[in-house]
């Protein structure tokens, strides 16, 4: 056993027993079976150094939301200690449900090419039976729908030509979402960054972060796309192209779970892997580019902080950017957990409790009488169109929208 | 004289450590009618002050062949009559650079005359089966070490000597012997808690009091030449090492590194005190320092890990006999028959030895117990598993997934855990959060353990061992416990008490993460409940 681990990286031993993280466990005040954080964190991590028998299966219901690190006083790596545990530990091995739902770019690529006859099938209540009984993946979920052509070829095709065009440039780490589901969103990003002078390029090679991957245990697999991807934000870099992402989930597993759960160390390019609305703010407040919107742009928007945002730090500068739309009326949602945790809310036995979660939220969101509701995750995305009906938009897709593309490429010429 | 059957005993003890536990159990079993009187509670002197080390007998082999082939046969026997007490961990004898390498020859030698299994291994080896171990080793013997929990051990031998007949007092004190000419006869006791004073009678009086003897062998005329050796240590927040380490040479101060439950333990220093500290010991930074240095040499990883709390022992070291100097110390067992020795029949004095011998220890007292009452039964503490590590197959159903304290609790009741209730939601929740001590449990300890107090119920359970030192459990178990004696009072007096017991373990290594828990401690004692205005009154 590693103890040294432990010690150091890992260390519980600041743990002073205040229980603040339980108190903030969106599971805990939905589950009395999960035993909180500070329960199956630093609690129990001693009886698992003891033996590892002492490792509990309740530990699958934690979110990895990390809301527990966020409000910790002592610096713990709560989350951390309980997803390594269950690496480590659990006895239980990714079945073909887990396979499914973390292969998300291995899914993509088979369901674009078939986009409309999956799309529809997906709908079917038939077919979501059958997913329930077979794979548990629970019937009331409406699942994501898949675009026929991928961002990647789209932007080959309308995009990559250009680029070479900027003095400026920067990557972009697209994500599975993106690229299979709605690569509308890729398109905004685009467009904004040539309309403030900033030249886009692919990495040379993108997998998926491997979130999914780590949350239902296939951690090997995990580590090796941890690499590809780390290896290719390094060459990017190396080449003075920062790495841009529109996914709060992608950036901060890039950032924080390859060092920490999977060992992948990124010390040298951590900093150059940020969320676009990061990188604008900071040009637009820096002086270094300048916005122009559409006067006829008129929205009640609420922004909802996702998790890793929430644990990121990072929803200021979202929401700042939100804010200089002149045409928007803003609101800020209070910092709760929507419930779904990416494919935590698609298996059945989690289904109850992620909308008992997400409750609170929902009946925040349906009160406001929105047009739209902001986020920089697409998984809280899909969970609060499911579960309010109202429409979630990226920021980035939002001050696209609003954007007056010609009067910015005029301002930052 | 006042005697009638309910107060006349074949065999009073005196001592509730381990020794007198293990020699009550010996009587009961062999059928005499046994009374033990302690005077605080069991466990309270050096048994529950120790590293809690299942010696292999390694460490004395090249010093004291006698006592090495002692230990390794206990250990032996304690792995089969106390499973529940005993972890099977095997130790590892590692020579560093700054040693001599030469030794480990003289070692394995003296270890396999002694008749325990020893064996070199490579260092390679020896970082692969114990990570924490210091990396420049150079060499490595592994033996079958293991830990043993003074507590558990001592509250199954108490245990068992109730089930087999025998009374166990604690909290009372021994103020005086009954005489009759030069024979003892009886002892008079006072209860600590209501004050009164009592006489009981028996035929034979077995002084088993550790370093507390040579008082209660002065008390009945005799003089026992002891001299506390005062031992500190260290427990360290979880447990940093699988394996005990010690270090191969000579036996010398912090060279033993113990996992114990969850916690791990380094040990010890050595040093003479005076006979009227040993109530009031206090563990010095000079001690710390020491602790903390040689311990980072066995598992470089100490020197960052969190140090729960100091605490220290005292050794009876008995001196020869002849020997008034105290320079001829014994470290084995002594088995004293005071009439032969000074004349004062019914009076036996057993002392010396180590936790390893206890039950050794407690078979010559049983045997000399028996011989002058002309009782011939053979011991039989060898062969009887403890209340605990019984083998029977009435296990709780796995069914459904056992909770944590159920699981915790079977790890420090053993089989007799099934009579702790895990029905509902209430039994199953948990006092002690560090430790997984479940309602169930304290409920279970307070109706079988003799649980009265605070420190009873941590010594019986974990209460309050954890990380956070009773910070979240200690007004919980006081609230349990109030309304087990039906008095809220008290429970706030013992509360108090119990805060304080803890602060003085944690005082001499109140820095960092520790410093912040005592903080933290403080602020919701004295800050949110007022504990401290309550203390004043």
């Amino acid at each position: 056993m590693n103890n040294e681990q432990h010690t150091n990286k890992q260390s519980f031993e600041q743990c002073v027993k205040c229980t603040i993280c339980t108190v903030y466990c969106p599971v805990a005040a939905a589950n009395p079976d999960y035993p909180g954080p500070k329960q199956a964190g630093p609690d129990l991590e001693r009886y698992r150094l003891k033996n590892p028998r002492f490792y509990d299966d309740t530990l699958d219901l934690c979110l990895n939301c990390k809301r527990c690190e966020v409000a910790c006083p002592s610096n713990v790596k709560i989350g951390d200690i309980i997803l390594s545990a269950r690496l480590k530990y659990s006895a239980k091995r990714p079945k073909l449900r887990e396979y499914i739902l973390a292969n998300t770019d291995v899914m993509g690529s088979m369901a674009t090419t078939f986009a409309p006859l999956v799309n529809a099938s997906l709908k079917l209540p038939a077919v979501k039976n059958i997913m329930d009984r077979t794979l548990a993946i629970d019937h009331h979920r409406t699942m994501p729908t898949y675009s026929s052509q991928r961002f990647e070829a789209w932007f080959k095709q309308h995009a990559q030509a250009k680029q070479e065009n900027f003095d400026r440039s920067v990557s972009y780490f697209h994500g599975c979402y993106v690229n299979y589901n709605h690569p509308k969103q890729g398109k905004d990003l685009v467009k904004i960054l040539n309309a403030i002078g900033y030249g886009v390029h692919l990495l040379d090679k993108e997998k998926c972060c491997g979130v999914a991957l780590i949350s239902n245990k296939m951690e090997a697999q995990a580590r090796r796309q941890a690499k590809v991807n780390i290896n290719s934000i390094r060459r990017s870099v190396a080449a003075g192209r920062p790495v841009l992402t529109t996914s709060s989930t992608c950036t901060f597993t890039m950032r924080d779970e390859y060092p920490h759960v999977l060992g992948v160390d990124n010390a040298d390019v951590r900093e150059q892997i940020v969320l676009a609305t990061k990188f604008i703010f900071e040009a637009v407040d820096a002086g270094r580019v300048k916005l122009a919107f559409r006067e006829d742009y008129r929205k009640r928007i609420a922004y909802h902080t996702p998790c890793h945002m929430e644990k990121l730090g990072w929803s200021i500068y979202s929401t700042s950017l939100l804010r200089m739309i002149p045409g928007v009326e803003f609101m800020m949602l209070d910092s709760l957990c929507c419930g779904i945790a990416g494919t935590y809310g698609f298996k059945r036995e989690n289904y109850p409790y992620s909308q008992k979660i997400g409750e609170p939220l929902f009946r925040q969101i349906k009160s406001l009488g929105v047009d739209l509701v902001a986020t920089d995750c697409e998984t809280c995305k899909w969970q609060i169109e499911m579960s309010t009906g109202v429409t979630v938009e990226n920021p980035i897709s939002i001050l696209a929208d609003a954007l007056d593309v010609e009067q910015t490429m005029k301002l930052n010429k | 004289m006042n005697v009638n059957k309910s107060n006349h005993f074949d065999v009073i003890i005196i001592g509730g450590g381990i020794t007198g536990a293990g020699t009550a159990r010996d009587c009961a079993l062999r059928g005499l009618k046994t009374l033990l009187v302690e005077r605080l509670d069991l466990t309270n002197g050096a048994t529950g002050r120790n590293h809690g080390l299942l010696h292999s007998g390694a460490r004395y082999a090249v010093t004291d062949g006698e006592s090495a082939s002692e230990c390794i046969k206990e250990n032996m026997i304690l792995r089969r009559i106390a499973r529940h007490c005993v972890e099977e961990t095997d130790g590892l004898f590692i020579t560093l650079p700054e040693d001599d390498l030469g030794f480990q020859k003289t070692f394995i030698k003296a270890c396999r005359r002694a008749g325990i299994r020893a064996e070199a291994i490579d260092p390679a080896e020896a970082r692969r089966l114990e990570p924490s171990v210091n990396p420049s080793l150079i060499g490595a013997v592994r033996v079958p070490d293991g830990s043993v929990d003074p507590f558990r051990l001592t509250t199954a031998n108490a245990l068992d000597a109730r089930l087999h007949g025998a009374e166990v007092r604690t909290y009372t004190e021994v103020i005086g012997f009954i005489k009759d000419g030069r024979r003892i006869v009886g002892v008079k006791l006072r209860d600590r808690q209501t004050k009164s004073e009592s006489e009981v009678y028996a035929d034979i009086t077995v002084n088993a009091g550790g370093i507390w003897g040579h008082r209660i062998a002065e008390m009945a005329g005799a003089r026992v030449n002891m001299f506390p050796a005062k031992g500190a240590l260290l427990i360290f927040g979880h447990r940093v090492n699988n394996l005990v380490l010690n270090r191969c040479r000579k036996p010398a101060d912090a060279d033993i590194l113990v996992p114990g439950d969850t916690i791990s333990l380094i040990g010890t220093t050595s040093s003479r005190v005076p006979y009227d500290e040993i109530d009031d010991l206090q563990v010095t930074p000079d001690e710390v320092n020491l602790l903390l240095r040689e311990g980072s040499k066995l598992a470089p990883s100490l020197a960052a890990t969190r140090v729960l709390r100091a605490y220290a022992g005292v050794r009876p070291l008995v001196a020869a006999d002849n020997d008034e100097s105290g320079r001829s110390i014994s470290r084995g067992i002594v088995c004293l028959d005071h009439e032969t020795r000074d004349d004062i029949p019914g009076f036996i004095t057993i002392t010396g030895g180590k936790l390893m011998t206890y039950r050794l220890m407690a078979e010559w007292a049983t045997d000399m117990v028996c011989k002058k009452l002309n009782v011939d039964k053979r011991c039989q503490t060898a062969e009887i598993c403890l209340p605990g590590s019984s083998y029977d197959k009435d296990t709780k159903s796995i069914a459904t997934p056992l909770s944590i304290g159920t699981r915790a609790a079977e790890g420090r009741h053993g089989s007799m855990s099934k009579k702790i209730s895990a029905d509902s939601r209430l039994d199953r929740s948990l006092v002690c959060e560090c430790e997984a001590v479940s309602i169930g449990e304290v409920d279970y300890a307070i109706r079988e353990l003799r649980v009265r107090n605070l420190l009873n119920l941590r010594r019986r359970t974990r209460v309050g061992m954890g990380t956070c030192q009773g910070e979240l459990c200690a007004c919980r178990a006081a609230g349990l416990l109030g309304k087990a004696n039906g008095c809220a009072r008290k429970a706030q007096e013992d509360l108090a008490a119990f805060l304080n017991e803890r602060w003085r373990g944690m005082y001499p290594v109140a820095w960092n993460d520790t410093l912040c828990e005592t903080q933290f401690t403080s602020w919701v004692y004295e800050g949110v409940c007022g504990l401290d205005t309550f203390a004043k009154e």
